[in-house]
């Protein structure tokens, strides 16, 4: 195929390829996302390709692999279409009953079926899953049906229509109205409206301006802008263009980690594609409008996914924030119109173009439309990337999509927005959430990482944690931030180690404070709210830990006290053998002699728990 | 011109100036450690934190970056700037307690004590004003930042002896708190810091060791002078 030079060749091809295909044939989808990567799909998918190639000869049964589906925990996932039965945990040796069974024969295989973990009941469809159910994955759903290396694939779900739609059919103000009455909100963290940003961008004076897209994704728990990209690029792309389009830019760059590789082996061939049928390129579609995308790899700084650091590494110089009282949509790369959006907000846009913006903020609540894709980890059931409407409870997310809090524990707090986001207390399960109200309750959206904790989590300990993090990814510029998150963490440690003032808590919010209004990028504005907003709800918990040196959630390790009840010591001796620095005493009993109970010195212990382990008779209690 | 007010008083800069500039110029007294004027703003020690009031929103932010802009309010002694600034500057008396410089500057703006542990390890501050200056000043490029967050340090390439330094000493001079120090010994000089000794070169007519070897030989080359050119010191050449 060449390349295509209007919008009716494209209408033409795109009939061509849905006239090959029978919507009712039979085709197995294998999740090849990062996570069923993981879990062993490929095998899973060199099973069905040899039992496909044995069996099914002629018959014209489908194997596509396609990017991830989200529920990560319970791959190897496949899908069978056009049923879209859900087998979960699949492995290679079941890949024969499935082709036979279910391929041939309509019949369901009930042990791979995904169980209700309350019900017990077995459930067939994917979209009867209780975590599918309550989302509404517009922008990630098609990544459980296509080949993300195939742009038939994309063409074939209406691919590029909205591109056309644009092109042909809107002026490039027109499509910035429209993203603008869509009310779409940057999905980097900040919100920021994207069609504001895109007309200010148009309207900066220069001839030459960039689009670029923010696939640098540094928070380590969130990968939904990877999967976006490695399961469905071209939706990406096709956004990236309809945005060049209205802004007026002809070169665009998508910045991903290194670390992303088959985000990046993805995109490059979608690009490759997109070129070669003159979707990107001169004259995209034989419209007069040119455009062409490089890729640009970072090096997975969590501090270069910051705009101006990310522009700075483009340009190859030192990945670091600059001060931008000039906007980077009048001054950003090579000091020329610069328009920044994040891999989801671009995925936003066709669906927007296509669908129109009356449609789309039927979604979501007054100041955040359309939906949100999460990365849902922690002590929660049921894990993975949900996409949700804004507005949605953390509730719902916790317990209807996530399936509440595994063996029976209570749900003490959701942390939000990545390492520089805050705690929300489970008082405030209720709480819809979208951009405002998590930023109003101390937290923010962030990079969408949504982390579950239980009553077993310490939030100091978790406050020490984010900011061991941030402290460490701080480009170390700024001293407020270098400083501020160094010192922060340096206190939380002294507060778990027993070493706390009551001064600590006031000196950690004036820190807190300095550190956000003071620095330059808004990783310094944001680093301190791990600790801000577990100081405003678990107040209590730190000073427990400073007045009767205690951790409640037992995590905090140089605070706990091992005690032997000398009541159900066996005077085994197991524990003392156990312990690494002789800090237990005591008479093991035998046939002959009578032996003494065992006891902890508590001045030598170094709460190691090595005799905890190793007592097989609970008579060593921890406090 | 563009006219801004500072403290409510009319002052005016211009183009292209930030505000540090104009405020410093104009008589007002801003604590600042990281900015010098023969070098670009930077932005690093965050001690030139001002309000700054613009289309009626106000925002902190740092003086020595932000560019005049007409009509825009300037607060250099706000309650916020002021609580701002006290942070920060027990923050880096924390960095060099035995700093003469930061412990005067602390002392004006009413930092008696410090609440952190002290760092006895450390001396520098991080403003990068010797790169700055060995970059855009003398354009040897010797040194640079390293590392990230609170292990950021100032060094030459791969921690060894920095091998573009001309050992010029302009660094030396420019360090606010003095941890960079040159001897001259005999016919060699070295920068302590950088590990860098060079080879002085001596005077065809009074003897005296003059500068480095290397250094003249960088600065014939780049302004094509003669290669006899530097056979006689700066003093007798008269
Ligand atoms: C420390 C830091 C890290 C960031 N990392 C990312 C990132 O990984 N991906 C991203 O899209 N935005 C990131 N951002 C936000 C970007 O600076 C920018 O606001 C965003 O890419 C703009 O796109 P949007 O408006 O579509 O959200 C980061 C910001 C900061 C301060
Ligand atoms: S706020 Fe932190 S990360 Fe941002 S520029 Fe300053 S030091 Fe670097
Ligand atoms: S002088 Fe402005 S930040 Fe240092």
């Amino acid at each position: 195929m060449g390349r295509l030079s209007s919008p009716q060749e494209l209408e033409k091809y795109r009939e061509g390829i849905r006239r090959r295909r029978d919507p009712h044939q039979a085709f197995i989808t294998v999740c090849g996302g990062t996570g069923c990567h993981a879990s062993g799909c490929h095998a899973v998918v060199d099973a069905f390709k040899k039992v496909i190639q044995e069996k099914a000869k002629g018959n014209g049964v489908g194997l596509r692999v396609t990017g991830c589906h989200g529920f990560c925990e319970r791959g190897p996932l496949v899908v069978l279409h056009p049923q879209k039965v859900l087998y979960q945990r699949v492995k290679p040796e079941d890949a024969p009953k499935i082709f036979e069974e279910t391929v041939l024969n309509g019949k369901i295989v009930e042990s791979l079926l995904y169980e209700h973990p309350t019900t017990g009941e077995k459930i067939v469809s994917e979209e009867e899953v209780p975590f599918y159910k309550k989302q509404m994955r517009i922008i990630f759903g098609n990544n459980g049906s296509i080949d993300p290396a195939q742009i038939e694939d994309y063409l074939a779900v209406g691919g590029y229509q909205a591109l056309c739609k644009a092109l042909f059919s809107m002026k490039p103000e027109e499509v910035i109205r429209e993203v603008k009455k869509a009310n779409l909100r940057g999905r980097g963290g900040g919100g920021f409206p994207a069609g504001l940003k895109w007309e200010q961008c148009r309207n900066a004076p220069g001839e030459i301006k960039y689009v670029i897209c923010n696939a640098d994704e540094g928070d380590p728990g969130a990968y939904m802008d990877r999967s976006l990209l490695e399961g469905n690029p071209h939706s990406v792309l096709e956004g990236m263009i309809i945005g060049a389009y209205a802004i007026g830019a002809h070169e665009g760059y998508v910045f991903v980690r290194h670390e992303y590789p088959l985000a990046v082996v993805n995109i490059g061939i979608a690009i490759q594609q997109a070129r070669e049928l003159g979707l990107l390129g001169k004259e995209i579609l034989g419209s007069g409008f040119s455009f062409d995308v490089q890729i640009s790899r970072g090096g997975g700084a969590f501090v270069a996914g910051e705009s101006t650091a990310l522009m700075a590494t483009i340009e190859g110089n030192v990945g670091e924030p600059r001060a931008k009282h000039i906007h980077t949509v009048i001054s950003g790369l090579w000091d020329r119109p610069t328009n920044l959006n994040n891999v989801e907000t671009w995925a936003n846009v066709p669906l927007i173009i296509d669908r129109g913006a009356d449609w789309y903020t039927q979604i979501g609540t007054e100041g955040s439309k359309g939906t949100k894709i999460f990365s849902l980890v922690g002590k929660v059931n049921n894990t993975g990337l949900v996409e949700v409407p804004m507005g949605i409870t953390l509730r719902e997310i916790v317990y209807d999509i996530g399936g509440g809090i595994p063996g029976g524990k209570k749900l003490k707090a959701v942390q939000t927005g990545g390492p520089s986001g805050g705690c929300i207390p489970e008082s405030l399960i209720d709480l819809p959430v979208d951009f405002d109200r998590l930023t109003e309750v101390g937290s923010m959206m962030g990079s969408g990482g949504m982390i579950v904790m239980d009553e077993s989590t310490c939030m100091v300990d978790v406050a020490k944690y984010f900011m061991n993090f941030l402290k460490d990814e701080s480009c170390g510029k700024c001293t407020s931030c270098r400083e501020g998150t160094r010192r922060m963490h340096e206190i939380l440690m002294e507060i778990t180690e027993g070493r706390g003032t009551l001064d600590h808590l006031d000196l950690l919010e004036e820190l807190g404070w300095v550190t956000a209004e003071a620095s330059l990028c808004a990783l310094g504005g944001t680093a301190p709210n791990p600790v801000l907003s577990t100081l405003r709800y678990f107040r209590d918990e730190y000073k427990e830990h400073i007045l009767n040196k205690r951790c409640p959630a037992k995590v905090c390790r140089a605070l706990l006290k091992y005690r032997i009840l000398s009541d159900v010591c066996t005077m085994c001796g197991r524990c003392a053998k156990a312990c690494p620095v002789e800090a237990i005493s005591g008479k093991v009993k035998t046939k002959k002699e009578k032996g003494i109970p065992f006891k902890i010195d508590e001045q030598k212990c170094i709460k190691c728990g090595m005799c905890f382990e190793s007592c097989k008779f609970e008579a060593i209690e921890v406090q | 011109m563009i006219p801004i007010t500072i403290d409510g008083q009319p002052v005016e800069g211009k183009e292209g100036e930030n505000i540090l500039q104009v405020a410093l110029d104009a008589g007002f007294d801003i604590p600042h450690l990281c900015y010098n004027e023969n070098v670009k703003p930077y932005g690093a020690c965050r001690l030139c934190l001002v309000e700054v009031v613009r289309r009626g929103r106000s925002r902190m932010t740092t003086a020595c970056t932000y560019p005049v802009m007409e009509g825009i309010e300037v607060l250099t002694q706000s309650e916020k700037v002021l609580r701002a600034r006290r942070m920060i500057m027990e923050l880096i008396l924390a960095m060099c307690p035995g700093d003469k410089l930061i412990q005067d500057m602390a002392k004006q703006m009413g930092v008696e004590q410090v609440r952190f542990k002290k760092d006895d390890n450390k001396d520098c501050i991080l403003c990068g004003l010797c790169a700055r200056v060995c970059d855009e000043v003398v354009g040897a490029h010797a040194i640079s930042f390293a590392f990230r967050g609170d292990r950021r340090e100032m060094v030459p390439p791969f921690l060894g002896e920095a091998m573009n330094c001309i050992a010029c000493g302009a660094c030396v001079v420019v360090c606010p708190v003095d941890v960079i120090r040159m001897k001259e010994e005999g016919d060699e000089r070295t920068i302590i810091r950088w590990k860098r000794t060079l080879k002085m070169k001596q005077c065809k007519v009074c003897g005296n060791y003059f500068a480095p070897w290397f250094q003249l030989e960088k600065f014939k080359e780049r302004a094509k002078l003669p290669k006899d050119f530097f056979d006689v010191c700066f003093t007798c050449r008269g």
